[in-house]
């Protein structure tokens, strides 16, 4: 059984991020870059299924600018076989990702397409659900289980009111939430190994994406910031603040 | 980001595996090693699981030929200067010392040792199965190798070895040693190296366990009493052992050195986040210039050392190092890292002055980094020493 996962680069989850002073995006210069967690937790869960018996291939797949290699060489110290880079230095839109994903699917014919939930820079959690729609196949989404049996895959799912198991037939697509397993870390010798596992480069033009931008961003601010509390010397002041300055009794 | 990380400088000579390496020695570190710490040191030694764990990391290995179970390929110094920065920044000097010391005890072997040594001990010792340790200072004095007394007498097929060892780090835990013995006459040329199995008739050893600092490492004092050595266990040609025990000091000086420069990187992390929470005179620390500067200075001395470490590692890399620029680098790291960690006690104050903190524990540190594997005053005079040979 053939495994697919997506890894995207973004800005490690350390970094606090500031906003540009003229307002046209994040400030992400020279800020460290690393996988997106939730797709680390992908490739981890295609490897233990690798590991199991259950897939006999991992193909880790990015898209972005060239830097992804450097993602996708992680996924492949993790245990993924080979990589695939769709090269762009245009930032997708989730549509954009879920058609050359969906490209990708058509030439592999995975069984199974594993992706992060959303990714922590734009957390639009919406590729993995365009995916499902574009290629026809399930989708069970925020798993926090999957088990794969019979050619079938079954996937406990994080609701909000609590958990819900769903089967589907193979091929699916199952995105992961932060329960689903702790990633490894990679050994120093699957680092050097990772080195010469094939990666191949490919553009969105090879799969005939257009991946033209339909949103428009206006500005990006930091949020307000918080003004200090006061101290009141006692209940009087209390309400009699409550009622003349913040005016909610 | 980790303040640690904020301030280092980028290293031009570091690449995609040297910063994956990290990435994934740091989730070691943080799983394995960082929440255990307190508990070893309180009980004076490591856990034998975590060679096990390191060895399926690739850190016992690293650097080591892959005939013999090492991994070289691809790999360089600064893949080891990486594992010695994540490995102090547990807090605990005393966890690379111990776990890493083979570090010092293995590579005469690797590089002198007959072939059946190396495949006798080498391998196991990779794998996290056997440990061995360094045992050269006496209790008569350590820095001056050339004077040792242990004495090994040769009688047929083997050497009678009578003396004492002390200071000798694993030296509880160690399944073989690699000894510096007088064979034959005094001074330098008299002095060989020799593997001597722990558990031989006539080997005994007692702890060193009240010490400032390093307490999760063990420390031996080893006795030798009429121990029967086969003549095979040579490390090297007989009287010839001066230098295979230095060819590896400039490895361990740089090794050091970036364990000191890391754990002064912690003790500015520590200060760091303390002098932004704790409030004074209606204002955090921070904001105050007179703590403000001591960031600043500690700083540039951090900055300085990380400097000359990587011009270090680079020019070992190319073949051109001098021993006197790695010896007078280590008195850069370990003078840096003494005032690092008086600053940041100072900052942190009573805070740093209870046990808990890591600051506090490096502190206690400060002196076996700058006494252990060739102290201040030795370096500046090899370095003396060295100048004016090369410019007579």
């Amino acid at each position: 059984m053939k495994i697919l996962v997506a890894v995207k680069r973004v800005v490690d989850y350390n970094v606090k991020v500031r906003a540009k002073a003229d307002g046209t995006g994040a400030d992400t210069a020279n800020a460290k870059m690393s996988i997106n967690p939730f797709c680390e937790i992908a490739v981890e869960e295609a490897v233990r299924l690798k590991e199991k018996g259950v897939a006999t291939e991992i193909v880790a797949i990015s898209i972005g600018a060239k830097q992804s290699q450097e993602q996708i060489r992680t996924a492949l110290a993790l245990g993924a076989d080979r990589g695939i880079l769709v090269e762009t230095d245009t930032d997708l839109e989730p549509l954009a990702v879920a058609k050359c994903l969906k490209a990708i699917v058509d030439k592999e014919t995975p069984d199974l397409v594993i992706l992060g939930k959303q990714s922590i820079d734009g957390d639009n959690n919406q590729t993995g659900q365009m995916l499902g729609a574009l290629a026809g196949m399930p989708q069970g989404t925020f798993a926090s289980e999957v088990n794969v049996a019979e050619g079938k895959v079954k996937v406990t799912r994080e609701i909000d009111g609590g958990l819900q198991t769903v089967a589907l037939n193979l091929p699916a697509i199952v995105t992961t939430d932060l329960r689903l397993n702790e990633p490894r870390y990679a050994s120093l010798p699957n680092i050097m190994k990772a080195k010469k596992k094939p990666l191949e480069t490919v553009t969105p033009a090879d799969l005939g994406v257009d991946t033209a931008t339909r949103v428009k961003l206006l500005k990006v601010a930091p949020p307000a910031e918080r003004q200090a509390g006061i101290k009141v010397a006692d209940v009087a002041e209390l309400v009699e603040k409550l009622k003349n300055e913040a005016k909610v009794i | 980001m980790p303040m640690r990380d904020s301030i280092r400088l980028p290293n031009p000579y570091q690449t995609d595996t040297h910063q994956q390496w990290r990435a994934s020695l740091r989730k070691f570190v943080d799983s394995h090693i960082t929440p255990f710490v307190d508990d070893w040191e309180e009980a004076g030694t490591l856990p034998p699981s975590l060679w096990q764990d390191a060895a399926n990391v690739g850190l016992l290995q690293l650097g080591y030929p892959e005939a013999l179970g090492g991994i070289s390929a691809g790999t360089d110094l600064h893949h080891m200067i990486i594992a010695a920065e994540e490995l102090a920044a547990c807090g605990a000097g005393g966890v690379y010392a111990s776990l890493m010391v083979h570090g010092i005890a293995l590579p005469p072997i690797v590089h002198y040792g007959s072939e059946a040594l190396k495949q006798r001990i080498v391998p196991s010792v990779l794998a996290g199965e056997q440990h061995i340790s360094l045992a050269i200072t006496e209790p008569g004095g350590g820095s001056d190798v050339a004077q040792l007394t242990t004495q090994a007498r040769r009688e047929g097929d083997h050497y009678i070895v009578n003396g004492s060892k002390t200071l000798i780090t694993g030296g509880l835990r160690a399944n073989w040693f690699t000894t510096a013995v007088r064979t034959g006459e005094a001074g330098v040329n008299g002095l060989s190296l020799l593997l001597i199995n722990a558990n031989l008739e006539g080997v005994s050893r007692t702890p060193l366990s009240k010490k400032q600092g390093w307490w999760c490492s063990d420390t031996a004092t080893l006795y030798f009493d009429n121990v029967v050595v086969p003549c095979d266990h040579l490390i090297g040609q007989e009287n010839s052992g001066f230098l295979p025990i230095v060819h590896n000091f400039n490895n361990e000086r740089l090794a050091l050195t970036a364990s000191a420069l890391e754990a002064a990187r912690v003790c500015f992390e520590d200060a760091w986040c303390w002098a932004n929470e704790r409030n004074t005179f209606g204002k955090p620390l921070i904001k105050h210039q007179v703590i403000g500067h001591k960031f600043a200075e500690m700083l540039r001395q951090i900055n300085a050392t990380q400097g000359y470490l990587d011009s270090c590692a680079w020019q070992i890399t190319q073949g051109i190092s001098k021993p006197s620029d790695v010896a007078l680098l280590k008195v850069q790291a370990t003078q840096t890292l003494e005032f690092c960690a008086r600053e940041a006690l100072q900052i942190l104050g009573g805070a740093g002055y209870l046990r808990g903190c890591r600051a506090e524990r490096i502190y206690r540190e400060v002196r076996v980094n700058a006494i252990g594997g060739g102290s201040e005053e030795i370096m500046r005079d090899l370095a003396w020493r060295q100048l004016m040979a090369s410019n007579a």
